[in-house]
């Protein structure tokens, strides 16, 4: 475990309110120059704090907007639009709120893949892993919910389709149903909870990242080569190196965000959502937001029930769709037990990476397959690419583990870099 | 110091002591549990809600061949008038065929099978499916084509093809009179 150091600030002040709540040791010795941290971080490490800013905007722009909305379905609609046309920059506010879910979902996908190919999920690091599932789960419910909000076509006919989804449970499906609805539609029971649950469900978001940040004190960062840290040489404090590193990616980044925000802040919304909700006339077709289209295309490609159709049926279709689309996600929690090379860095393990880069092309084709309609061969290569999504986490991680060779690891952090090649 | 109580055993090494904390946990659990029930309840339909009174619906204007939809309990209630051709394909299917077997005389009112009468909630994931408007893409079975995940119904509302896993629910009607329909 990292060594913990107490904070001696010079200011007077600062050193009373210290001995009484150790605040400057806690930043200081996750964040701060007493931070000692793998020296050879590339920038796919900028988006662990890329998401934690996202966060924040999520949080500022969400407050101010709950100071505009109405959430009863006679005026969801008409306050969302009051925001964008008569509210003082209501209309940034709300277009940096509906893009900024998308670019939370960006640092935090990359990060989530960052980890899945330098191996952050492995020992000694399980729990940091599976607490950034938690998060990534808690934050699903939260833009799904978020989405609602406005009352448009896609969001009553999203809600509908993904609150069926627990229709599939046996015997108790349809109370469960009712419960989540409190009604027999989606309606302003359903709308006045989801505004309550998407105002909560952040909050809780911030306390699983506090718990993710102090399991990453205790296991400290990882590293691109995959190997522990074996002396001071190896390390540099966070502040402030990383600091200013992870600024000029937030720069970077937040210049594209802004350019959404300014110039094309519709681009990832879909227009049905224009209209206001209509209970009685489902859209042409029900596209989930785009964050959500590689899980949606698997849920889409379970046509088949568990056992022989029609004759022997051990789960339906429909329930083994349900449980395929959250055991995608749920698989991710056994990882670090799939995948049992004592090798974590991609970099080091040959075939390993092909597999890798074959799963980053599947993730890319789901999303792809998830927003067409569900026509021609598109159910076909829907399975075939889940099928592929499934044999990594289960079959091919598993077996690679034990049968591939890894390359000779270096002997430390610092030699590749203070050392030169002979 | 040493007490009564600590050398009270009985048999086992179970104390009176071990019998109270045990019991005092229980009472705990269970008053937890029955506390925690109102907060999950109060999410159920309210009474208001349950309270939404049946429809009466005018069905004089239905052409043959033709249907409507209306909103019932905030969901859509397709009412189709089928045509006779409609009525014996729907009879002649061999039930075995279906993925959810019933025979169309089951989900019609006797004497009344010209008229079908489904919740227009597609039983895979609740989209309303088309083939109520003229014009409408109707599937493979002339009934109801899902567009949201490609589910196909026949002229009776029973599911044929697609990942739906039940036909099109039947509500609970009657017909006051040759013209008007009672929904609920």
């Amino acid at each position: 475990m990292a060594e913990w150091k107490t904070a001696k600030p010079e200011n007077k002040a600062l050193g009373w309110l210290e001995e009484r709540l150790p605040i400057l040791s806690l930043v200081n010795n996750v964040v701060g120059p007493d931070t000692p941290t793998p020296r050879n971080l590339n920038y796919m490490w900028n988006f662990g704090s890329l998401a934690g800013l996202m966060l924040v905007v999520q949080l500022l722009s969400g407050i101010v907007l709950a100071m505009h909305y109405a959430a009863t379905t006679d005026v969801a609609f008409d306050s969302v639009e009051r925001i964008m046309r008569d509210v003082n920059y209501g209309w940034l506010m709300r277009y940096m709120h509906a893009n900024g879910a998308s670019f939370f979902f960006i640092a935090v996908y990359i990060h989530i893949f960052r980890g899945l190919y330098f191996g952050s999920y492995k020992a000694p690091r399980e729990v940091l892993w599976m607490l950034g599932v938690v998060i990534f789960l808690l934050m699903m419910a939260t833009a799904f919910m978020g989405y609602v909000l406005p009352w448009g076509q896609m969001s009553f006919w999203g809600a509908t389709v993904i609150t069926s989804l627990f229709s599939a449970i046996p015997v108790v499906g349809e109370s469960i149903v009712q419960l989540l609805w409190g009604g027999f539609s989606v309606d302003n029971p359903t709308l006045n909870r989801f505004f309550s649950l998407h105002y909560l469900l952040p909050f809780v978001i911030t306390g699983v990242v506090i718990l993710h940040l102090w399991a990453k004190k205790v296991s400290d960062s990882g590293n691109p080569l995959g190997i522990e840290v074996k002396s001071s040489a190896d390390q540099i404090p966070f502040h402030p190196f990383y600091t200013i590193k992870d600024a000029f990616g937030a720069g970077v980044f937040f210049l594209i965000f802004a350019a959404f925000i300014f110039y094309m802040p519709n681009a990832l919304g879909h227009p049905d959502n224009y209209i206001p909700a209509e209970p009685l006339v489902t859209p042409d077709s029900i596209v989930p937001e785009w964050y959500f289209l590689p899980f949606y295309a698997i849920l889409r490609s379970i046509d088949f029930p568990l056992g022989i159709p029609g004759v022997f049926e051990l789960i339906d279709a429909k329930l083994l769709g349900v449980i395929a689309m959250f055991a995608s996600i749920l698989v991710w929690l056994a990882l670090p037990w799939l995948d049992t090379s004592k090798v974590r860095s991609g970099n080091f393990r040959p075939v390993f990476k092909w597999f890798f880069a074959f799963l980053v092309i599947d993730m890319f084709f789901l999303t792809w397959l998830g927003g067409q309609k569900a026509e021609g061969n598109i159910p076909l290569y829907g399975k075939f690419a889940t099928l592929y999504y499934f044999a990594y986490f289960l079959v091919i991680l598993p077996v690679l583990s034990r049968k591939e060779t890894p390359l000779p690891l270096p002997e430390s952090i610092s030699n590749p870099v203070l050392k030169p090649a002979e | 110091m040493s007490t009564l109580e600590t050398t009270n055993h009985e048999e086992d090494g179970v104390t009176r002591r071990d019998m109270i904390h045990v019991s005092a946990g229980v009472m705990a659990g269970v008053g937890a549990i029955g506390a925690l029930w109102p907060f999950i309840d109060q999410m159920n339909p309210a009474a208001d809600t349950l309270a939404l009174a049946s429809v009466e619906v005018d069905i004089s204007q239905i052409d043959v061949g033709s249907a409507i939809v209306i909103k019932w309990r905030g969901k859509p209630v397709f009412i189709r008038h089928r045509t006779a051709a409609e009525v014996s394909e729907a009879q002649a299917v061999p039930v075995s065929d279906l993925i959810d077997q019933q025979t169309d005389e089951e989900r019609v009112l006797a004497g009344k099978d010209e008229w079908l009468v489904v919740m227009g909630v597609c039983t895979h994931l609740g989209c309303v499916p088309l083939g109520t408007k003229s014009g409408d893409e109707r599937g493979d079975y002339g009934g109801w084509f899902c567009p949201c995940h490609g589910s196909h119904y026949d002229t009776s509302g029973r599911i044929r093809k697609g990942p739906a896993p039940k036909n099109l629910e039947v509500p609970e009607y009657a017909f006051l009179s040759d013209t008007t329909l009672k929904i609920g």
